[in-house]
């Protein structure tokens, strides 16, 4: 793999020291390699007194505690509640990169929902031999209580949040699909809303030159997508609810900022109850039945009758309530099945089998440390790889083989040979970077994005935009906000930035 | 609306009223335990703190001094107090949290200030000048809270839950409050309307922001029974015991008739004010001041029950 990161502003050349001074995109190369898109930031940063960027960050910062945009990391008692750092220096996506990366997002996504309607319909893909049948069946995210079911209009996977990295010009790859309940969609509406606030000048100069493109319509059009798959069971106007699992989730606050945002009312297990197969919530008024939930809770604390026995985060019978019909949950239980790490590095595969098409985006070259080879592979390079439990996430549990010790390299090598399914590996990936504000000014910091797509009755929408994390500390590949990672405002340009 | 929501609403009314209360609470303790003994000194000032906080047995379990430096952490920033005004905010925000949804931006920007605002004393004892600067401050943060409630949240339930709070804290504190000076500041030998300790009761009219309102309505000194009438009787009185009532009962019709429905609640506080308003101060000091303080406490008390009852918190 490549050892130098691809820079986005597509300047090789040195950054601005501390004084100021030096070249800023572009490098000794000059002005004809810097990217058309990145020209007004570069414009705007050339101008910026010195102090200015600082400022604006530290207002960031006051901004985003004053709304309560904290995050709470796990396990670290000092820090129940934190901010996400933010960097004031925006990523921006030229319009041709976006169409792409539209197309192919819109590909993926399809495939995902119809693996999914097939792994628990017809399982046409296990008998044409695309995917292992003992990795879907003795998979511990095979839902069998989803065997049969079809929810409404067919959609399983209503918002998906795809997490792609960037190697070159035109070279996305998909690093994970997130098809149970991705979060960050947040933080891509309020960092532009700190944006706006912040650098009201660069903003209006990009949307000038290049048309920036908006992405406050995500309410609306998350809320679209929730009301065209009610249940048909239900005849007026569909009742929808947010489900959190309360306020000390490490979401909580995307939580309870989409259902405003939606106007729907945000409940916890304990306000809901099933009767007679329907779902109710418990208001001042008495019961009201609901037909759509958008749940931000894992299956397996949904149900207590259905999965784990001892959660007081879901509701009794909620499962019933859905195979009656009565209910729809975005997203369908059971779609873990579909972002598996395991069944990932067959995505190509089924992609290619239910759109008949190759796919746009990229896969990351996976070793499934399940096959024996792949394993001996894995094991004699892991200084080279990055080792990813099959059902880990949010950074957790996962070896970065160049950047670890020794003795945390053995430690990995011995779990891979003791539980080799668990397991999957992949080659370090030289992420992309972005200029970034750092302690010693501008400095290029890796990236990668999660844009989000969203599934209804009538068809797929994605908002122009995502959420970039930043790895703050040179170097760093891990942009996970559980590890110390960062976030950027997503810029999608309407016109611009053609290249080559 | 959530019941879980209207119990959030109301209890964050409820939390953020007693902070406040605290507040004027401390701020008119300094100022008494600065006059010479005499005058009761230090000592008893702060024992009738702890005594109108309803806490007096949990900081007496400690066996610590009753002084500023002791009380006031006590009653401000200590953590371990439930009652104290760092954890009357925390509670305060975490109601606010799990019903964001159904507060305006300014609204909960100012319940998330306040919480900042306590943060930043942290939780070692305060020294004087500390003390009296973080009441100030949180003082003005809540009436900021207020404002922000008063002028950016729809007039419906929402707004009428947490005021409900409001409202039921604030008659459970003015009772506790008139009770205390009445019974634990008065030498018992001393029959209650009898010799009068000025400064006192200018502490206690203080404490509810009345001693320019007592003005205004009695042009005289000040008389343990008229403070007692202005606290319990006066209707312009915004902390009176009738005052609160008259809020409760209305927030209560709003309630019901957006709902459509009539309940205990609406019996229970309807009763209440019915009872208070045949009454007047001189009825009220034949059968026992202090004996009709403990019925409105426990009929307050009610209320709330009666509430949580009838929106099925």
């Amino acid at each position: 793999m490549a050892t130098r990161a691809f820079d986005e502003t597509y300047g090789f050349g040195p950054y601005p020291s501390a004084q100021g001074v030096g070249p800023l995109f572009g490098g000794s190369a000059g002005p004809a390699e810097v990217r058309a898109a990145y020209a007004e930031v570069e414009r705007w940063l050339r101008a910026a007194p010195p102090d200015l960027l600082e400022t604006r960050r530290r207002q960031a910062e006051l901004f985003f505690r004053r709304i309560g945009i904290t995050f709470a990391v796990y396990g670290d008692p000092d820090a129940s509640e934190r901010l996400i750092p933010f960097d004031i220096v925006p990523r921006v996506i030229a319009g041709s990169e976006w169409s792409l990366l539209e197309e192919g997002l819109k590909q993926r996504v399809q495939a995902l929902n119809m693996f999914l309607a097939d792994v628990y319909g017809p399982r046409e893909c296990i008998r044409a031999g695309v995917v292992p049948e003992e990795l879907v069946m003795l998979n511990p995210q095979y839902c069998l209580a989803q065997v049969g079911h079809r929810p409404a209009k067919d959609v399983w996977v209503h918002i998906a949040g795809i997490d792609l990295v960037r190697t070159g010009p035109k070279e996305f790859f998909v690093l994970e699909d997130n098809a149970r309940t991705p979060s960050g969609v947040s933080y891509m509406l309020e960092n532009r809303e700190v944006m706006m606030r912040l650098v009201p000048e660069l903003i209006h100069a990009v949307s000038e030159a290049g048309g920036l493109r908006p992405v406050e319509t995500y309410p609306e059009t998350l809320l679209e997508t929730l009301t065209s798959v009610s249940p048909n069971s239900c005849t007026s106007e569909p009742c929808l609810a947010l489900l959190t699992p309360g306020i000390h989730n490490s979401a909580y606050y995307e939580h309870s900022f989409l259902a405003d945002k939606l106007g729907v009312e945000l409940v916890e297990g304990s306000d809901l109850f099933v009767h007679g197969d329907i779902l109710f919530m418990r208001t001042t008024e008495g019961p009201k039945r609901v037909d759509v939930l958008y749940r931000r809770v894992d299956d397996d604390f949904l149900d207590p009758l259905q999965f784990r026995a001892d959660s007081a985060l879901g509701v009794p019978g909620l499962v019933q309530a859905v195979h009656s019909g009565n209910l729809t949950i975005a997203n369908a239980i059971g779609t873990g099945i579909a972002d598996d790490k395991a069944i990932y590095s067959y995505m190509p595969e089924i992609v290619r089998f239910f759109t008949g098409r190759d796919p746009i985006l990229h896969n990351v070259p996976t070793w499934r440390c399940r096959e024996p080879d792949a394993l001996a592979y894995v094991l004699d390079n892991i200084a080279e790889l990055v080792v990813k439990e099959t059902d880990g996430s949010g950074g957790y549990g996962m070896l970065v083989g160049p950047h670890a010790t020794s003795a945390q390299r053995e430690e990995f090598a011995a779990k891979l040979r003791s539980n080799p399914q668990h397991y999957i590996a992949q080659p370090t990936l030289a992420l992309s970077t972005c200029p970034t504000l750092t302690a010693s000014g501008l400095a290029p910091r890796h990236v990668d994005l999660r844009p989000f797509v969203l599934t209804g009755a009538n068809g797929m929408k994605i908002v122009p935009g995502g959420l970039t994390r930043v790895a703050l500390k040179e170097g760093s590949l891990v942009v996970n906000s559980s590890q110390g990672g960062g976030t950027k405002d997503t810029w999608v340009l309407d016109r611009l930035g053609e290249v080559d | 609306m959530l019941s879980r929501s209207a119990a959030n609403l109301y209890w964050m009314g409820r939390y953020l009223e007693r902070a406040d209360f605290l507040c004027r609470l401390i701020e008119a303790t300094v100022r008494l335990s600065s006059l010479p003994a005499s005058h009761g000194g230090a000592q008893a000032a702060w024992e009738s703190a702890i005594q109108s906080s309803a806490v007096a047995e949990a900081f007496h379990a400690r066996n610590l001094p009753v002084d500023e430096a002791h009380v006031g952490h006590f009653l401000t920033l200590d953590p371990e107090n439930g009652s104290s005004i760092r954890r009357c905010l925390e509670a305060a925000r975490n109601n606010g949290r799990a019903v964001r949804t159904s507060l305006t931006l300014e609204t909960w920007e100012a319940v998330n200030d306040v919480w900042h605002e306590i943060q930043r004393f942290g939780v070692a004892t305060p020294d004087s000048p500390t003390l009296v600067r973080l009441v100030d401050n949180i003082k003005g943060s809540l009436l900021m809270f207020d404002g922000a409630a008063h002028r950016t949240q729809l007039r419906e339930a929402t707004y009428w839950f947490l005021r409900l709070g409001t409202t039921v804290e604030r008659a459970d504190n003015t009772a506790r409050l008139l009770d205390v000076k009445y019974h634990l500041l008065l030498p018992r030998s001393e029959p209650v309307g009898g010799s009068l300790d000025y400064f006192q009761w200018t502490t206690l009219l203080r404490t509810v922001s009345a001693l320019t309102a007592y003005r205004w309505v009695y042009r005289e000194s000040v008389k343990p029974w008229l403070v007692a009438d202005l606290l319990v009787f006066n209707r312009a009185m915004p902390r009176s015991l009738i005052a609160c009532l008259e809020d409760s009962v209305w927030l209560l019709d709003q309630l019901a008739a957006s709902r459509g429905r009539r309940g205990p609640a609406n019996r229970v506080a309807t009763a209440s004010l019915r009872g208070l308003a045949s009454s007047n101060i001189d009825t009220l000091f034949q059968g026992g001041l202090h004996e009709f303080l403990l019925g409105f406490i426990s009929e307050n008390n009610r209320l709330g029950d009666a509430i949580a009852e009838q929106y099925l918190f």
